[in-house]
């Protein structure tokens, strides 16, 4: 096989992967708008008074987290990027847990924390104020910043240190006080971060679903994702469903189009930054002033994790362990996981590698580029077409020729898999555009083709990050209540569907030992994946 | 290198009567597997090159001397005064980088005042003395020019200007003319060389790293050779530089001849 035709191989390959990520994606509403028979009547939806404060208040609770997340970020992010001190790593270390926390259980620790028997309601009655109401918007805003804060921490933390070590070594030497150095050096950096972190939090916080079905409280504190759900759910109007997924669509394409416009990086939250050296200007005032942002921001983190560990060991854990349900759970959880990360990987990496071999031919023209563009854009279709949307498609799609629930666990593992995309390629394809950079024209000089070029040239680039991104792809799943919410059933229950019944059913003490057990597993992965990092300079970050 | 090897080598004379400008005691640094041990003395007014590998520990040196690394254990003096543990805005040196000696979003005037004043609250005792260092490097004119609008060479004298109004005894260079062609880099090393020596701000005492053995043959008293975290020869540049002080060096610089 000659090096064109492996390239062409290369390239049908990862194009038929998009197509088939794209029609997945789309596909359950491309056949429902068709049909005809149930296709929405948009100007009466919009039309409706419900439906346009359901809109308005899907802006407003991701606007104000937005707007919560990035400004209390900017000042912890100064801080801890200034300070330094014995354990300053273990706190970059705790800001990535809550990015591989299930939603769910983060959102369980939100009420254990600030619910109106939580810690803080306490301490708030104690000095006599009341106590805090967390279901409704006050509650989904902790939350979505508990979430959010911290990744924006952290892409703030990372844009610092990106600032040249000349710039810090500078502000040492002429002694430049703290105002100067945040308009000469800290601002520029931020002022470059800080519009993609705001959007790409606004799209995370605008397609929410669990933080909101959890925490929403009613039909006042309502989102579109939400609203989708509910739709086919409990209303079952499979028209409003598809009327409002189109909406949601739209202002998600809206938002990615400014984020894109924006330079958003979803993976420059990986990095665990902190590896500048400053040369500050000793301040006692600063200092403490550090000291205190620091602190407070590591507690409004590291609260809920408290939280879900105490709550977690004050339940039966042996018997919950021991329990049928909850090991077919956790082994139902293992399975979908498994087979999501394991497609996620495979489609991705048919996808990366179309997209490096268009990067490097020979006569790159329109066409190609064209192709390019379009195969990078399908991985991250995902943040547009949110996992609820695309189970809706389906299930209303499928409900016309087959049982949806018994294609259910299909569908919960496509659905897990496409959503871990657009972190795989970002994961795995800086390796492999660094292997190319170093040995592309190498490997096309001595005519290394087909599965000696997998085997010798691609695989040793990507073996490292397909391991991580195998094992992100695998927690992102393990923790998903987007897609199995409307596909579980008494016969396909997960460990976060479990965890969403027993909370149902006020069983709180079961509810608190499955959080702790869902999050450790969780955890545990994240620090797999957050270890490989650490050792990696060629990986987005 | 020991202080004795130095002079036997033709390094400065340990007892010359009065301080060096500057002195590195046996200082030690050790990062990860990396260890460096330094002793050096160089006398006030003395230009010193430093040369040797990549990773020999030319840069270590400087960020020891300029504080941005400290030392596992050891002194480091400036013109007579310990200044081991203080912080880089205490010693009296100024240091010229590769590169980003500018901050962007300032012009070429804010700059050069930021050596004098770092708030930048700018008086008119203030506002001459920048414009006078501008203008002894060449840029009359060029005070509103972002460094964007500049080019390499004329970042660099702007980045010149303010350590000729800082009015530091000592200052190190870490390559900053390295990026610039042969002829302008000529350029500026002639400039440093007539600044100094037309007196005023310009420090008098010069260490510079230097991937260019020519320049140190042009430029510096005596030359420094780096190898594996110690100075392990030193002596005047002629010297050093023609081959004949040690083998190592010859190796280095890929001189023909007996020692090679």
């Amino acid at each position: 096989m000659n090096t064109s035709t492996d390239r062409s191989i290369r390239i049908g390959a990862g194009i038929a992967a998009a197509i088939l990520a794209i029609a997945f994606l789309l596909g359950g509403f491309v056949v429902l708008l068709g049909a005809g028979d149930q296709a929405p009547d948009f100007a009466d939806l919009l039309g409706d008074a419900y439906v346009r404060a359901i809109l308005g208040f899907t802006l407003l609770q991701a606007g104000l987290s937005t707007l919560l997340s990035v400004l209390i970020a900017i000042p912890f992010a100064l801080a801890l990027h200034r300070a330094r001190f014995f354990g300053k790593p273990l706190i970059l270390r705790l800001f990535l847990l809550p990015q591989a926390l299930p939603v769910l259980v983060g959102a369980l620790a939100i009420i254990t924390i600030w619910g109106q028997n939580g810690v803080v309601s306490r301490a708030l009655a104690s000095i006599g104020f009341g106590r805090l109401e967390v279901y409704g918007l006050t509650g989904i805003l902790i939350a979505h910043v508990f979430f959010n804060m911290p990744l924006a921490a952290r892409l703030i933390v990372a844009a610092l240190d990106r600032v040249p070590a000349e710039s810090w070594k500078l502000c040492g030497q002429l002694a430049l006080p703290p105002l100067t150095v945040f308009r000469l050096v800290e601002w520029p950096a931020l002022r470059q971060t800080l519009p993609g972190a705001a959007a790409l939090i606004f799209m995370l916080c605008v397609t929410s679903f669990t933080i909101v079905l959890v925490l929403g409280g009613g039909p006042a504190a309502t989102t579109l994702e939400v609203a989708v759900y509910q739709a086919l759910r409990y209303d079952f109007d499979p028209a409003r469903a598809i009327g409002l997924s189109v909406i949601q669509i739209v202002l998600t394409t809206l938002v990615l189009l400014a984020t894109l416009l924006l330079g958003r990086d979803p993976a420059g939250g990986f990095g665990l930054g902190g590896k500048s050296r400053r040369f500050d200007v000793k301040s006692h005032v600063r200092g403490s002033l550090d000291t205190a942002l620091v602190t407070l921001g590591t507690l409004f983190v590291a609260a809920p994790f408290i939280a879900i560990v105490l709550s977690g060991l004050a339940a039966d854990l042996p018997r919950l362990v021991t329990e049928g349900a909850v090991q077919r759970a956790a082994l139902t959880s293992l399975g979908v996981s498994l087979a999501a990360a394991s497609l996620s990987l495979f489609v991705s990496v048919l996808v990366l590698l179309a997209i490096e071999a268009l990067a490097h031919a020979k006569r790159p023209g329109v066409l190609r580029r064209f192709i390019r563009i379009s195969l990078e854009t399908a991985t991250s279709l995902v943040l547009v077409v949110s996992p609820v949307i695309v189970g809706a498609g389906w299930f209303l799609a499928l409900r016309q020729v087959t049982d949806v629930l018994a294609a259910g666990p299909y569908v919960v593992v496509a659905t897990n898999a496409v959503m871990a995309m657009p972190f795989i390629v970002r994961i795995v394809g800086p390796a492999l555009r660094q292997a190319n950079a170093d040995t592309g024209k190498l490997t096309e000089s001595v005519g290394l083709t087909g599965f000696a070029r997998l085997a010798f040239v691609d695989w040793p680039a990507m073996r490292r990050p397909l391991a991580l991104a195998f094992a992100f792809a695998a927690a992102l799943s393990f923790g998903d209540l987007g897609a199995i919410a409307l596909y579980g059933s008494n016969d396909f229950v997960t460990l976060p569907y479990l965890l969403l019944q027993r909370m149902g059913s006020y069983r709180t003490a079961d509810a608190a030992g499955l959080a702790l057990i869902l999050g450790l597993i969780a955890v545990c992965v994240m620090a797999t994946v957050e270890r490989g990092f650490a050792h990696r300079k060629d990986v987005a970050a | 290198m020991t202080m004795a090897a130095q002079e036997m080598d033709g390094g400065m004379p340990r007892n010359d009567g009065c301080e060096p400008a500057l002195l590195l005691d046996g200082v030690r640094f050790a990062h990860g597997e990396t260890r460096m041990d330094f002793d050096l003395r160089v006398s006030a007014g003395e230009w010193l090159a430093l040369i040797g590998p990549s990773g020999a520990g030319k840069s270590t040196l400087l960020d020891l001397v300029a504080g941005f690394l400290r030392p596992a254990s050891g002194q480091v003096r400036i013109a007579g005064s310990d200044v081991t543990e203080l912080a880089p805005a205490e010693r009296p040196l100024s240091m010229l980088f590769q590169e980003n000696n500018l901050f962007p979003g300032l012009d070429a005037f804010r700059n050069v005042a930021l050596g004098i004043s770092p708030r930048l609250w700018i008086s008119k005792a203030d506002r001459r003395a920048v414009e006078a260092a501008l203008a002894s490097v060449g840029l009359e004119g060029y005070g509103k020019r972002l460094p964007s609008e500049m080019s390499g060479g004329e970042r660099q004298r702007v980045a010149l200007a303010r350590a000729f109004l800082r009015e530091q005894p000592l200052i190190l260079l870490d390559e900053p003319f390295a990026a610039l062609g042969p002829a302008l880099r000529a350029d500026m090393l002639k400039l440093l060389a007539e600044l100094r020596r037309r007196g005023g701000g310009m420090p008098k005492t010069v260490v510079m790293v230097t991937h260019h053995p020519e320049d140190a043959a042009t430029h510096a008293d005596r030359v420094a050779y780096l190898e594996q975290g110690e100075i392990v020869a030193i002596g005047p540049a002629r010297q050093m530089l023609s081959g004949g002080a040690d083998a190592r060096v010859s190796r280095y610089l890929g001189l023909p001849g007996e020692n090679v």
